[in-house]
């Protein structure tokens, strides 16, 4: 006698520590199989778009790092290099570098939780913890220039907010830090930022290797990873897939190669890519970039360290005068007042700019029309683009497969909502 | 890769497509408007053709050109009172939905567009379509053409309205489950039409009236080159040179 077996409707998510934030999954399953793949997103909409139409240009770019908020300083990338096309200027070379040096440890700072939270839900608790602990180290550099640890609104259209500070807050003696491990911890944290940064780089591929012991030959992530979720490089061009998404699929393709902004064009590094386009493969692209991320910064600091200079256009119109400036100097008081009021107009025109930010393509449609809050905003976010294509790749895989998919796409919500 | 096309993709746009597309180039980003009827068999040449490739499509985003070049704030002219306050105005963040901009008569508000990246040739191009009904603003949906595009032209949809015809699946994507009017719209008004809290008497989540104002604290205003000619004065910076 046959039996009618039907297929059942299961809900995954939004809490779920699997979904990455407010990921909702409707899954159609067969038995342990998933039918069909339904993602309900904007769980975590902002309207951060309209926001920005609201307000005057400078005033949105804490808007971006709130965006993809474990991959800051690139959004905040994309957006002030948007306005500065529109405007026509040009940040100094020393702020360029600084960029580029921040871009790269935002970079690793994303990749690290990437491989933490990624390793922790396929079943790897302990990448998680040590991912942080370095984490923690960039985070201070983060907050060392900006102030903030996470949102750092440290990049303004010409340049950036200041210059690299003198001095890296130390740890004070508490009862988890004291004695020898205070001094251990303390001991990057004696020179300038640079010279911290500079210890750090030294040590990391060391941490690199670590977390590479702990994953690259572990029989069970290779069984949770390899020959999973296998995107060819047609099928990741059709689904509008960039970065290492892109990348693992084997094609070649990397912003800061092919149209370098910033000072891409004068570092040296290369481009990994992937051969199977599987899970496994994106997580070798990802390692590797954070390989390759640490030789940026490391060239990066030594131009800094003998290239001293401005890291701000001196244009009052979209700078802010220095306040010695503005004690002594009308005009300077007037700009002052003009540029945290008004703002500044930009010439209508439309622009699209696009920085490689550690998940893809992140890319800023910016419509003035000539006055000072933007016309239209329009981010476009990789985290969106690459789960749309969700459902066609998870289709006949197992339920369990769909987590590790979760995880390779590298999804923040910040980023794929808006 | 292949060898670089001896002309530039403006001059190949204009040799194969004619007068179907109007192109600017502005900072060597290159734009091309065209007709919603010509769009599908524009978009698939551009895929399919080896002199374009245009293999990916990186975003469609929607536009809403209500209110274009419009200031709330007149800095040229100057009465005896001084300047015009800059307190009035329809720009976002000023009205509710009561009092939202209803003269809405404008030729073509609504436009999709969309940012190509050929991979093969290293280019982007900009596609812009404007819907020719404002009531009712329908595009073709690319999804034939790039299958990618989907999230990107129901996000269009859900905060625009404006309607891809042939999607396969036109629903909202970013906003609540039952939400009524298309955000994004000029005239919708920032401070948004309801507001939800939990009711601890009724033991269920309600939406009520907004009870916020709009408030706006900077007005928005259009200075023109003046400003920006004093300030390369100024500076020397490479202002407008573009």
């Amino acid at each position: 006698m046959a039996q009618e077996i039907q297929n059942y409707t299961m809900n995954f998510g939004p809490q779920h520590p699997a979904a990455h934030g407010v990921l909702r999954l409707v899954l159609e399953m067969d038995g342990e199989t998933i039918v069909r793949a339904d993602p309900h997103v904007g769980l975590l909409h902002r309207g951060t778009e309209k926001l920005a139409e609201s307000k005057p240009f400078n005033q949105s770019i804490g808007y971006m790092d709130r965006l993809d908020y474990v991959s800051m300083m690139c959004n905040e990338h994309a957006y002030v290099k948007a306005i500065e096309t529109l405007l026509g200027i040009e940040a100094p070379e020393r702020a360029q570098y600084i960029r580029t040096m921040f871009d790269e440890i935002t970079r690793i700072l994303n990749h690290l939780m990437w491989i933490g939270s990624s390793a922790l839900d396929l079943g790897a608790m302990a990448v998680f913890l040590y991912a942080f602990r370095e984490r923690e180290e960039l985070m201070d550099v983060y907050e060392a220039v900006s102030g903030a640890r996470m949102h750092a609104t440290y990049y303004r259209p010409g340049g950036v907010y200041r210059d690299l500070p003198d001095r890296m807050s130390k740890y004070r003696e508490s009862p988890w830090h004291k004695g020898k491990d205070l001094k251990r911890v303390n001991s990057w944290r004696e020179g300038s930022m640079l010279d911290f940064i500079d210890a750090f780089t030294a040590d990391f591929p060391s941490k690199v290797d670590e977390y590479e012991d702990l994953l690259t030959t572990n029989r069970i992530w290779k069984q949770r990873t390899v020959g999973i979720g296998v995107v060819s490089p047609e099928l990741a061009q059709q689904w509008s897939m960039t970065g290492p998404m892109l990348r693992g699929s084997g094609v070649e393709w990397d912003l800061r190669k092919k149209q370098p902004y910033a000072k891409y064009a004068e570092v040296d590094f290369d481009i990994p890519v992937g051969v199977n386009g599987d899970c496994y493969d994106r997580y070798l692209v990802r390692v590797e970039e954070m390989r390759q991320s640490n030789r940026i910064i490391r060239q990066c600091v030594n131009w800094l360290r003998a290239n001293p200079g401005p890291v701000m256009v001196k244009n009052f119109k979209v700078a802010p005068p220095s306040r010695v400036e503005m004690k002594e100097d009308m005009e300077a008081l007037i700009h002052h007042f003009k540029l945290f009021t008004e703002g500044y107009c930009v010439p209508a025109g439309e622009t699209y700019s696009a920085v490689e930010a550690p998940k893809g393509e992140f890319g800023c449609y910016l419509v003035s029309d000539g006055a000072n809050k933007p016309f239209r905003l329009h981010m476009r976010a990789p985290g969106f683009a690459h789960l749309s294509s969700m459902d066609t790749i998870v289709r006949g895989h197992m339920l369990a497969d769909a987590v590790a998919m979760i995880g390779t796409y590298d999804l923040v919500f910040g980023d794929v909502d808006r | 890769m292949s060898e670089p096309h001896p002309t530039s993709l403006a001059e190949r746009l204009v040799a194969r497509f004619g007068d179907t597309l109007v192109i600017s180039t502005v900072r060597n980003e290159v734009t091309a408007e065209l007709a919603a009827a010509d769009l599908i068999a524009v978009a698939t040449a551009l895929r399919d053709e080896p002199a374009f490739r245009f293999s990916e499509l990186i975003d469609l985003c929607g536009i809403d050109y209500l209110g274009y070049g419009q200031t709330e704030w007149d800095t040229e002219t100057v009465s005896g009172t001084g300047f015009s306050r800059g307190v009035e105005g329809q720009a976002q963040g000023r009205f509710n939905w009561a009092g939202r901009p209803r003269d809405t008569d404008l030729p073509r508000r609504y436009a999709a567009v969309v940012q190509l990246l050929s991979i093969e040739h290293n280019c982007r191009l900009r596609l812009r379509v404007f819907c020719e009904d404002d009531s009712l603003p329908v595009v073709p949906s690319l999804t034939q053409v790039w299958p990618g595009v989907n999230w990107f032209e129901r996000e269009a949809f859900d905060l625009y309205g404006i309607i891809f015809e042939g999607h396969p699946d036109l629903r909202r994507i970013l906003t609540d489950y039952g939400f009524v009017g298309h955000p994004f719209r000029k005239d919708f008004p920032l401070i948004g039409n309801v507001e939800v809290r939990y009711d601890p008497e009724l033991k269920r989540v309600i939406y009520e009236p907004v009870s916020i104002e709009p408030r706006v604290l900077v007005p928005r205003t259009i200075r023109d080159d003046v400003d920006l000619m004093q300030a390369k004065a100024e500076a020397a910076d490479h202002w407008r040179e573009n």
